[in-house]
């Protein structure tokens, strides 16, 4: 996919771009606000970050202006400011997701595929497969190999949140904002012990198994060959 | 002191126009005295040679011409300050003891005023007199006055009284002013001076307090607790500066040392390779660090009020159970919520659920195996109240106020895993939402408690 970065600090420009090309993405970038509105407005992009202080043109005030002129671009802000309301007044500008810088990499790449996947046409999905999981979401019932599953409504919605990403790294943090709707991160790694519990109603007696760890990232729920 | 900078004190000002309306109303009042009493006089005089002229006048049309010229002599010679002359018509004098007719003319009724030469020893002096005059039967001519010298003399004397009344008051309110604006002012340079030590630097100075418990003294002592608070915060600034020093320094060094040893040893891909995922990791633990340093500065600095919103206390707490439920679980330990229905706080939840999850967070690390946490949430009696208990080794009563000092760790938690700013954090929230933030004794264990004032 391709990728616009506009962010400032030439550095950190160098290593997002070359860290998405290891990735297998493609990566554009711009350093100040001018050009990467000339470059979002002027390209097809799949998903653009933003780094929200830039010189000519600030990062909100930029993604106000892709809105304004009917840009649907996804956009991930690149904040070094991080309370809740920075979090609020972002996501009011136009803003899709925001990262709060230091950041590390993997989480960045989890966001920005997350992001492309969730701009895709998602045709009122009722029924979600991995596999030979099958989770229906109007029934809210979860099926491996024809064994139905029970599970509490948080580790539903968490499997929920797995299944619609799959594929894809989904960090710890990205789990933490979007299945318990928390912004801060617990002392104790609260979240490997629901997935651990999690994964011993789905995976365990079976011989493949779908939700795996990915070091130093987070987690991927996905058929393995 | 120099004047100038006395006139220009509040205190001077307020004795000057208190000075000014109190000189007003004295004048005004001895005034008011002074036409009183004068007036009164004056009447009295009027009233007794009005009298008196009547009585002649009758005595004439008795007595005529000789009886009135006998009584005129009689009483010009007895009477000293009465004056009489009764004359023909031509106004030559019959008998009395004015040698001539006034040259004024007569006003309404007969009245004049007029000075006249009285000998009095050896001297001659000019005396003011009021009189009356009377026409008789046959064109003779009669004037009945009195010598209103002594009279004028008492009305100068208490118009002279009046003005040095008047003036005293002035000179005594002027020196009281003064006298008063230089005890005020300089106490009031003693706050100044203060000031300006404190703000060169010396932060351990306090304003002087005169023990007289008066207005400036409770600005003094208000002050002194203001710089009691910021002494406080400046020592709580120092210890995180300190204790940033020590939570990022030493693993930032953790860090390059290792980087550093690596490149020391002979290369290797997997030895480079576990270096760098080591390295990512404390990368990671410092961020951790970082965050909760950052998160309690933010908490530090005050909410504003549209962060603040009505929350169930019990559906946060049911939030952030359900949450650790399993973290327990693995360590062997129960976590029980005992919950009541519809508690309300204002309050911001991103802040007070991070706040409870740590507590629980704490609760779990330092309970040992087959232990039990608890989550109480209820109304008591006009808080609501929410507690985590747990059956650790609690906190020693000596130091339990200490922990929730600003920025204030024990040294025993600071070698345990996690940032260990958890409390402090806890602290800065509760303070943050008006909270009572109190550690008592479970027995064993320790029970921390946040108690929400509830509005009226």
């Amino acid at each position: 996919m391709r990728v616009l970065i506009i962010e400032d600090d030439p550095e950190a420009v160098e290593y997002m771009v070359k860290g998405l090309k290891e990735s297998g993405h493609v990566a554009d970038h711009a350093i100040d606000g001018e050009d990467g509105f000339q470059m979002a407005q002027g390209e097809e992009y799949d998903v653009l970050v933003v780094d929200r202080m830039l010189p000519k043109l600030d990062g909100l005030s930029l993604v106000g202006r892709l809105r304004a002129e009917g840009n649907q671009t996804p956009v991930l802000f690149l904040s070094a400011l991080g309370t809740v309301d920075d979090r609020v007044k972002g996501l009011r500008a136009g803003g899709d997701d925001y990262l709060v810088k230091p950041y590390a990499f993997s989480e960045l790449l989890a966001r920005i595929e997350a992001l492309v996947r969730r701009q895709r046409p998602a045709e009122a999905q009722t029924r979600l497969r991995v596999g030979d999981l099958e989770m229906d979401l109007l029934a809210r019932r979860v099926v491996r190999g024809g064994t139905r599953i029970e599970l509490q409504p948080r580790e539903f919605r968490l499997l929920e949140y797995l299944m619609k990403h799959a594929g894809q790294v989904v960090t710890r943090t990205m789990l933490l904002e979007n299945v318990w709707e928390y912004h801060f991160d617990p002392q104790t790694n609260v979240i490997d012990v629901h997935i651990s519990r999690l994964r011993a109603k789905i995976d365990k007696g079976f011989a493949r198994p779908l939700l795996n760890t990915v070091r130093g990232a987070g987690y991927c729920i996905r058929e393995t060959e | 002191m120099r004047p100038s900078r006395l006139l220009r004190t509040s205190t001077f000002r307020l004795a000057l126009g208190y000075l000014v309306l109190f000189g007003l109303s004295v004048a005004a009042l001895l005034g008011f005295i002074y036409w009183n009493t004068t007036g009164f006089i004056a009447q009295q005089t009027d009233e007794t040679i009005a009298a008196e002229i009547t009585g002649l006048a009758e005595q004439y049309r008795r007595t005529g011409l000789a009886g009135l010229r006998r009584i005129v002599r009689e009483r010009s010679r007895d009477q000293r300050q009465s004056l009489y002359l009764f004359t023909d018509p031509d106004r030559r004098s019959i008998a009395g003891n004015l040698d001539s007719w006034p040259t004024v003319q007569a006003g309404p009724g007969g009245w004049l005023d007029f000075a006249y030469e009285r000998p009095v020893g050896a001297r001659v002096e000019t005396h003011h007199a009021r009189a009356r005059h009377l026409l008789l039967r046959g064109g003779f001519e009669l004037l009945v006055g009195r010598d209103v010298e002594e009279r004028h003399a008492l009305e100068q004397r208490i118009r002279d009284s009046l003005i040095w009344v008047v003036a005293l008051t002035i000179g005594l309110g002027l020196v009281g002013g003064v006298v008063m604006s230089r005890s005020w002012l300089r106490r009031i340079d003693g706050i100044n001076r203060t000031s300006r030590d404190i703000m060169a630097g010396d932060l351990g100075r306090r304003v002087p307090v005169s023990g007289s418990n008066d207005e400036l003294d409770r600005l003094a002592q208000n002050l002194n607790a203001m710089l009691d608070e910021i002494e406080r915060l400046m020592a709580g600034m120092r210890q995180v500066t300190d204790n940033i020093a020590h939570d990022l320094r030493s693993p930032l060094n953790r860090l390059r040392s290792r980087l550093e040893v690596t490149l020391l040893e002979p290369p290797s891909i997997e030895s480079y390779r576990a270096a760098l995922e080591r390295t990512i990791e404390d990368a990671e633990d410092l961020l951790h660090t970082f965050t909760a340093l950052l998160g309690i500065a933010q908490a530090e600095s005050g909410a504003k009020p549209e962060d603040m919103a009505d929350l169930d206390l019990d559906a946060l707490a049911r939030d952030v159970a359900e949450l650790y439920e399993p973290v327990a679980e693995d360590k062997g330990l129960s976590l029980t919520l005992v919950c009541g229905d519809g508690l309300t706080v204002k309050g911001n939840r991103h802040l007070l659920s991070q706040a409870l999850a740590n507590l629980v967070d704490n609760a779990i690390k330092y309970t040992p195996g087959s232990g039990a946490v608890i989550i109480t949430a209820r109304d008591a009696s006009g808080a609501v109240e929410v507690a985590v208990a747990d059956t650790g080794p609690g906190i020693p009563e000596g130091e339990r106020d200490r922990v929730l000092d600003r920025f204030v760790r024990l040294e025993s938690s600071r070698r345990s895993p996690g940032s260990g700013l958890g409390l402090s954090l806890v602290a800065a929230v509760a303070r943050l939402h008006g909270a009572d933030l109190t550690l008592e004794d479970n027995r064993p264990g320790l029970r921390a408690v946040m108690r929400f004032p509830t509005r009226p």
